[in-house]
């Protein structure tokens, strides 16, 4: 999963800080994995070199203060590419599309919009597939079909969660 | 956000077979269509995909004059379907358009020559012509052997390519398969998916596919969503 667009909409939709940042992404994307501190501060400092985010003062808290942090135009342009564009049928193509599709929501962007999209890129590596099955030799049209099988499993997840927006959408207002 | 690539595909080319535009359907205070803008080029496989109950079925009923829409126009090779009475569009169905269903819906007393065989009979066409036609097309879909059978002696793989023989025996314009091998397990599934689209590809017949399975949208050259009776999504790959 990219980590480094998952944070960035994250500070979009209001973590203004480290500890906040840690937080709201290990609720969301790090059940398993949870993100390290070190990671999530050179993130930051890539991201304010980028010129996608930018200092907003200090908060004082309980501890340190802590920095606060906003996303600049060039960084949300950024993330609305990042959002609708669809990412290569892949193993890892899950985890992504899912941290999309959870911004999308938390962001009030499309996320219809997005797995529509990404429907749409698989059908084409489908169609591909099939096209180049066509006069293939059986061995190689067994591994085409593996290929295809695979491709399908992730629209099936696409459709469950395009079923589902509606309700992911409450359940995501409502912890928010 | 606003994406162009997330814009649904309504443009009508000049190479269109098929014009829709602005097609409504509702079934009591169910909105089945709200509002519809589908160009289908010539020649072009078309798969409509989209969750049950998202309004494809009432949207291949509409587009291929079965059912009226309520409001809206359907152009098919340049004739108003929407336009036409009753009687008008069954005429035209007859000649211009073909159906294949998911079930066959073959004649279960008739053989297979004689199902694929009445269309043509419908039509006006001598018994002799009519049925030498009709074993061209089941030579065509590997099916010579079968001829003499009813479709229950047959598999469902075979039974189906009858059905897309009838289909095509009276050289439509355009076909209609709704969900052509829903029945089918995936190996005669993609048996009669291949012998259908070699058989309309070779004919440069146009072909609106309905099915929920990427397998079968696969054989496409492109797809289009429907959900809530809207189109949804881009379309990409093949479209002229």
């Amino acid at each position: 999963m990219d980590k480094a667009p998952a944070l960035l909409g994250l500070i979009a939709d209001g973590a203004s800080h480290g500890y906040d940042l840690k937080h709201r992404y290990d609720a969301y994307f790090g059940a398993e994995r949870p993100i390290a501190f070190g990671q999530i501060y050179s993130t930051i400092a890539r991201m304010i070199r980028d010129g996608y985010i930018e200092p907003l003062g200090e908060e004082p808290g309980a501890g340190p203060d802590r920095k606060r942090y906003g996303v600049t135009a060039t960084g949300r342009e950024h993330l609305r590419q990042w959002l609708s564009t669809p990412d290569e049928p892949s193993p890892t193509l899950q985890s992504n599309l899912f941290a999309k599709t959870v911004l999308a929501l938390l962001l009030d962007d499309d996320a219809d919009g997005l797995l529509d999209v990404q429907r749409h890129a698989h059908l084409a590596r489908m169609r591909d597939l099939t096209t180049a099955k066509h006069n293939a030799p059986m061995l190689e049209r067994l591994a085409i079909d593996h290929a295809l099988f695979q491709i399908e499993a992730d629209l099936r997840w696409i459709d469950l969660a395009s079923a589902r927006l509606a309700d992911m959408r409450q359940e995501i207002l409502r912890n928010d | 956000m606003t994406d162009t690539a997330l814009t649904p595909p309504t443009v009508a080319t000049a190479t269109a077979l098929i014009e829709a535009t602005g097609l409504y359907k509702s079934f009591g205070p169910t909105e089945a269509l709200r509002g519809i803008d589908l160009a289908v080029n010539r020649g072009e496989v078309l798969a409509v995909m989209g969750p049950s109950g998202s309004g494809k079925s009432t949207l291949l009923h509409c587009i291929a004059g079965v059912l009226p829409p309520d409001s809206g126009r359907v152009v098919i090779d340049g004739t108003d379907v929407t336009g036409l009475s009753a009687d008008a569009r069954a005429r035209f169905r007859l000649s211009k358009v073909g159906f294949v269903f998911q079930f066959g819906q073959l004649l279960p007393d008739l053989s297979a020559l004689d199902n694929v065989a009445l269309p043509l009979l419908m039509g006006g066409m001598n018994r002799r012509t009519a049925a030498k036609q009709a074993q061209e097309w089941l030579e065509r879909l590997d099916l010579a052997d079968q001829a003499s059978k009813v479709p229950g002696n047959m598999s469902g793989g075979q039974a189906q390519r009858v059905a897309i023989a009838r289909a095509l025996v009276t050289h439509p314009s355009v076909v209609f398969a709704d969900e052509p091998t829903g029945s089918l397990d995936s190996v005669a599934g993609e048996k009669v998916l291949r012998a259908m689209l070699d058989a309309v590809r070779a004919a440069g017949t146009t072909v609106v596919l309905i099915t929920h399975d990427p397998r079968t949208a696969a054989y496409a050259d492109r797809e289009v969503i429907v959900r809530d009776g809207r189109l949804s999504g881009a379309s990409r790959g093949g479209a002229a």
